[in-house]
């Protein structure tokens, strides 16, 4: 029961409110289950609501209407520190822009969730060490971000958003700045990780290179979940 | 711990702009304290050599008595009381009488104050004891600067004619006999010290006296309404006050300094609240609060300050320590101001100065860096992320 509701969204609406009295709704009345381990992505064009709802299932925004469950906890009676607890404890975020620290090392960058958690200096060096090598980047670890391709830029991101163990990583895009080769790495990359340690993973995106990686394929069309459907393709 | 860790890694990391913050502080930091410490300086030494030779540990002044305004002179005389004539008798007070006289140097007349005081007094710090010396003519003490604009040398005669109590104007030569090097110019400009004896004689005015000067080791007691303690810090007011006068002047600089660096640091704050949205947004995302978050950029922009107050130390205080050790010289024209210090004068570097001085500099830039942080609150996380600001 717990793993087939592991993210569970209930009527959500999101409406901003714009200019002279209008209202835009960025999504409308969307429902949605996600199982635990799943590899999911939201697809739709630009605007549809895609990184609204991520960031929704995140807990960096609250919905305005509509309930959010994820492992159990109901989103919207977090306080700001309890959903900052929940962010650190269990997602992990991906951005199309990487953001990364630019002044911090890779290993820096990569440490910085776990500074939060209170790890040790001895527990934090062998995790970092760990998701480095998990993509490809340990012999990177001292390095600037600017010193580094978009890829592997990229790379440091997944490695900060997996090196917590989160159950859940939300990834906004995460090919939209790179090239098919270097999409195509991240995205092995991080289905490997889906594979063999678990984490469910929910996308957004409109590119095909993600697409034809996804498991399951959740279309949005102004803020409406259109279709809904679940892929069987083995490449 | 982590805040501290997290922000200190943000400014090192962030550079030249750091160091320049740093540097501009710095110099306001040190220059606070090395401004102010002169003129603490000046005014210690300054009010430690008016009490040596002048005020000693209080004045008892005549009623009528006005340092400020000299025809008080002429009414501004009584006989001591028996509480202070117990004082002279005990060597615990000494009696002085102000007047004004004329004094013919040659084709110049200059307008002059006498002062009588008895030769063998031991309560101020001055040669009076040279006033015993002559026995034929009336003996005259004066100090340098009298000395220099009236162009006196020890054994030289001067003419001076007085109006006495009676109103009937008399004349004399004064022979100077000493002439004394002192910092204090009350004492010394335009005034001929006289044995008191002989002043009462020449205005008529026995066993009178405008003032008594008090030892500093006695208590001052209640006396008739004639007389009125006054005691040293009010008579230190004056050079309190004007040493206190200049120290803003001076502080117009450091001030200005001291903005400039507080301005430099507002202005990284404003600078990195506004650019460093995307990276706020995703500090948010990884777990911190919003809370959290503003504490970083406050304590980056504290940061500053305590370098600067590190650094500030670094090289501030070898030179200030030298400073206070070998004072500076003081130029002629200080002697100007009316201010009584010596040739060199010695700043005083105090505790109390450097920690408050160290004070100030920590809560102006705590508040420059915490106030532009404080827009962080209404920051939405998501339009942090996007880079937007609303
Ligand atoms: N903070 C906001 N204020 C106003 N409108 C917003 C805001 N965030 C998103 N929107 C609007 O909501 C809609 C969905 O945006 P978004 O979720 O970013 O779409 P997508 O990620 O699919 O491109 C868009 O029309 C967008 O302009
Ligand atoms: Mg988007």
């Amino acid at each position: 029961m717990e793993n087939q509701h592991f993210v569970k969204v209930r009527n959500v609406t999101k409406q901003y409110s714009m200019a002279e009295g209008q209202t835009l709704v960025a999504l409308d009345d969307v429902n949605l289950t996600i199982a635990r381990g799943e590899f999911a992505g939201v697809v739709g064009p630009s605007g549809s609501g895609k990184t609204t709802l991520l960031n929704l299932i995140g807990s960096l925004d609250q919905p305005s209407t509509g309930s959010i469950k994820v492992m159990g906890q109901h989103l919207e009676s977090l306080n700001a520190k309890a959903s900052a607890e929940f962010r650190n404890k269990h997602v992990g975020f991906i951005f199309q822009t990487y953001n990364l620290l630019t002044i911090y090392s890779v290993f820096e960058n990569v440490e910085l969730p776990l500074l939060l958690l209170g790890y040790s200096a001895a527990q934090r060096r062998e995790a970092v060490m760990e998701a480095l090598e998990w993509v490809g980047l340990a012999d990177r670890a001292k390095s600037k971000p600017g010193q580094l391709s978009g890829g592997q830029n990229q790379r440091v991101a997944i490695a900060r958003a997996i090196i917590k163990k989160p159950q859940l990583v939300l990834a906004d895009e995460p090919t939209a700045n790179l090239d098919t080769k270097n999409s195509n790495h991240i995205l092995d990359i991080m289905a490997k990780i889906n594979r063999e340690l678990g984490v469910t993973f929910l996308f957004s995106t409109h590119d095909d290179k993600v697409i034809s990686y996804l498991r399951r394929k959740i279309t949005l069309h102004d803020g409406r979940v259109t279709t809904d459907e679940v892929i069987d393709a083995h490449h | 711990m982590l805040t501290i860790k997290l922000a200190m890694r943000n400014i090192l990391g962030a550079g030249l702009k750091t160091w320049l913050n740093v540097a501009v502080l710095s110099i306001a930091f040190v220059t606070i304290i090395y401004t102010q410490g002169i003129y603490l300086g000046m005014n210690e030494q300054a009010s430690t050599a008016l009490v040596k030779v002048y005020y000693g540990g209080g004045q008892y002044w005549q009623k009528d008595y006005d340092p400020y305004d000299s025809f008080s002179l002429e009414e501004s005389h009584a006989p001591l009381t028996p509480e202070l004539e117990t004082f002279v008798q005990q060597d615990q007070a000494t009696p002085i009488l102000c007047a004004l006289a004329t004094a013919f140097q040659g084709s110049r007349i200059i307008p002059v104050q006498l002062k009588g005081i008895p030769p063998d007094q031991k309560i101020l710090d001055l040669p009076t004891a040279a006033l015993n010396d002559e026995t034929e003519m009336i003996p005259a003490l004066i100090g340098t600067r009298m000395a220099k604009s009236a162009q006196l040398n020890v054994g030289d005669l001067l003419t001076i004619r007085w109006r006495d109590v009676h109103g009937v104007y008399d004349a004399a030569d004064v022979k100077i006999v000493h002439i004394m090097r002192t910092t204090v110019s009350t004492i010394d400009a335009s005034v001929l010290w006289l044995p008191l004896q002989q002043m009462q004689k020449m205005y008529d005015l026995q066993d009178e006296a405008t003032l008594a000067v008090l030892t500093q080791t006695v208590q001052p007691v209640a006396v008739t309404a004639d007389w009125r303690f006054v005691p040293p810090e009010e008579l230190l007011a004056d050079i309190k006050e004007m040493v206190q006068q200049k120290t803003i002047a001076a502080s117009i600089m450091y001030v200005l300094l001291l903005f400039l660096g507080l301005i430099a640091v507002f202005d990284t704050q404003v600078l990195a609240v506004f650019r460093r949205r995307r990276e706020i947004g995703t500090l948010i995302a990884l777990g911190m609060t919003r809370a959290r978050v503003i504490k970083i950029f406050t304590l980056e922009g504290i940061l500053n300050g305590l370098l600067a107050l590190l650094v500030g130390a670094l090289w501030g205080a070898p030179l200030i320590w030298m400073f206070a050790r070998s004072g500076m010289a003081m130029p002629d024209f200080v002697d100007n101001m009316g201010i009584a210090i010596g040739e060199r004068i010695y700043p005083v570097y105090g505790a109390g100065l450097i920690l408050g001085t160290s004070i100030l500099v920590m809560i102006s830039v705590a508040i420059v860096s915490f106030m532009p942080t404080r827009s962080i609150s209404h920051l939405s996380p998501t339009d942090a992320l996007k880079g937007k600001h609303r």
